[in-house]
């Protein structure tokens, strides 16, 4: 898709100008000015006026220091008084979305209406084909009652003018399990005991009112520190940047990380578990596995699809893995994984292991407030670099494609036959929710809750086409060297 | 009317160092394809490292594209290829 999106500009500029001050320590003293330069005297508004605005500004900063808008108790209370306790707490708390009420437009229920093309004419198959019997002429045009229509949209599909359209609710479009609803005033409120933390919703409301709460402040504090503090980085983050993977881990050693590890090395811990798990769950004649990486598809089968957990591979995900490595070789590390997912944060914060999340906008204004410019970065020389197959979790596909390699690699007699969920969605569901009563034709199914895989992730800065490209460069590049004469080593992670 | 000036090569230069990338300067690749063809084979379209226009707390103002000698900030879809048309149009 070729757009810009406002609200992503807005979104980014505040995450920066709220890194920035963070970095320079005028936080306490200099956020409550934050709305008034974001929204000047003078400027045409968006909204109502500036001030609501200007509110909206500060609820934005509210998520970014990491609160939940739904706690505001005292509507008087300063940004300031918030940053003070932002730098002073010693824990982030879930749930990790929430929704800007003030930003929330409380757009109509999703409904059907009856545009001006309708030529009211003579074949009326909207009238006749309508279950409920809720479509009149009236004025020589086809209306339809609200109080009787049920959106099924048999209406829209009929018309041979395209004359009907249907109005969407985007967020509750875009939520595959339906957690996101209206309350009495017509503003969307999350249920979290069914949210799934696709990020969905987030990534598709046009008014941004959907934010994650960010753990930004509390990495940046952790890298004031002085303490050992490693970045754990996502096979997706290397298609995310200008520059290519080894300036971007000098970028990250500059902002102050002690050292900087690939995810992929503990997605190749998960191919290999995953592969023997396979072929046993096989030999017990169990008709198919899927995989269990993607922590919003298995937050969503363990809460709305529960007939399918016994399939689930039991097989840790690739942070895991690589945050227990870290913990194992230097227990006083503080970890911070660095992903484009809103899902992986909650399951960060059950992990026990990893400390912080930080996701892919995120990082980029750490770098932008701190003005390193990757692509100027001297790269940093990467010993004992992941596999290619883990390299390529991020990519849709190539998850079940290493774990059916893996297995062929091993000659266990064992036939894999993959398959593919490709974006969580209600669609998807049904054939996930099937697949348990019919036998389905893959035994190894592999599902990703964003279209596309991680590549398309709800954090993400570059088009997912432009990510794989990169992704695939950083493992060309990678297998060369690896391929090249090279000093001994046996250390995982990198130096710089 | 010189017909040679509606030949005129279009040379659209995006700045693709880390804050205009993060600006949004990585959802501007690609432009080319709003475009119809005859007008899409005249520009040619290039990133560029950091023009040091960020810098300073000036990173609102990216992303920062050139549409030949004219610099365009807070550079849109709609705004770049607006401005693509004005020169076409010379
Ligand atoms: S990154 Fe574009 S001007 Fe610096």
């Amino acid at each position: 898709m070729l757009y810009n999106n406002n609200a992503t500009h807005i979104r980014r500029e505040l995450l920066v100008k709220l890194a920035s001050l963070a970095f320079e320590g005028t936080l306490r003293e200099k956020i409550d000015r934050v709305p008034l330069e974001m929204i000047p005297k003078g400027q045409p508004s968006v909204r109502c006026c500036i001030h609501h605005d200007r509110a909206v500004i500060k609820y934005r900063l509210l998520a970014m220091m990491g609160f939940a808008i739904e706690k505001e108790t005292d509507e008087l209370r300063p940004l300031s008084s918030y940053a003070e306790e932002a730098l002073t707490r010693t824990a982030v708390e879930d749930p990790l979305l929430t929704v800007i009420d003030e930003a929330c437009s409380a757009c109509v229920q999703s409904h059907y209406f009856v545009t001006n093309a309708c030529k009211g004419c003579v074949a009326r198959p909207c009238v006749l084909n309508c279950p409920k019997k809720a479509i009149q002429m009236v004025n020589g045009q086809a209306r339809i009652d609200p109080s009787l229509c049920v959106n099924c949209g048999l209406c829209q599909k009929v018309c041979p003018y395209h004359a009907i359209v249907k109005v969407p609710v985007p967020c509750e479009e875009a939520c595959p399990v339906g957690a996101i609803s209206k309350d009495p005033q017509g503003k969307e409120h999350i249920d979290f005991t069914t949210c799934i933390y696709c990020g969905k919703c987030m990534s598709e409301c046009p008014f941004g009112a959907i934010m994650e709460r960010s753990q930004m402040l509390d990495v940046i504090r952790a890298l004031q520190s002085g303490n050992r503090i490693v970045a754990l980085v996502a096979p997706a983050i290397p298609g995310q940047f200008p520059g290519d993977y080894p300036q971007l881990v000098t970028a990250l050693k500059m902002l102050g990380f002690t050292d900087v590890y690939e995810v992929a090395q503990g997605a190749d811990e998960t191919i290999e578990r995953e592969a023997e798990e396979l072929v046993e769950r096989i030999h017990k004649g169990e008709p198919f596995m899927t995989t269990s990486c993607c922590p919003a598809y298995t937050r969503c089968a363990h809460i709305h699809i529960p007939e399918l957990k016994p399939y689930i591979s039991t097989t840790k995900s690739p942070m895991l893995y690589t945050a227990e490595q870290v913990k194992q070789q230097t227990p006083e590390s503080f970890i911070v994984f660095i992903g484009p997912c809103v899902a992986k944060k909650e399951e960060a914060l059950r992990s026990g292991v990893v400390d912080f999340v930080l996701n892919t906008e995120e990082l980029g204004a750490l770098l932008v407030a701190k003005e390193i410019d990757v692509p100027h970065c001297e790269p940093a020389s990467i010993l004992n670099t992941p596999s290619a197959a883990a390299k390529s979790f991020p990519i849709v596909g190539k998850v079940s494609q290493a774990v059916w390699e893996k297995v062929k690699e091993q000659e266990k007699g064992v036939q894999v036959r993959p398959l593919v969920v490709d974006g969580i969605d209600r669609q998807n569901l049904k054939i996930l929710r099937q697949a348990v009563k019919t036998k389905p034709d893959g035994n190894l199914i592999e599902v990703m809750a964003c279209q596309g895989g991680c590549v398309a992730g709800p954090t993400t800065i570059s088009k997912p086409m432009v990510a794989v490209k990169k992704i695939e460069d950083w493992i060309r590049k990678s297998t060369v060297r690896m391929n090249a004469p090279q000093e001994e080593t046996t250390a995982v992670g990198v130096r710089s | 009317m010189e017909r040679s000036n509606h030949d005129r090569k279009i040379h659209v230069v995006i700045c693709s160092g880390t804050t205009c990338y993060l600006m949004g300067a990585a959802e501007l690749f690609g432009i080319e394809k709003a475009l119809e063809e005859s007008l899409a084979s005249r520009i040619s379209i290039e990133g560029s490292p950091c023009m040091n226009l960020c810098k300073g707390g000036s990173y609102g103002k990216a992303p920062f594209v050139k549409v030949n000698d004219t610099l365009i900030a807070t550079a849109t879809v709609p705004k770049v290829i607006e401005e693509i048309r004005r020169q076409a149009a010379m």
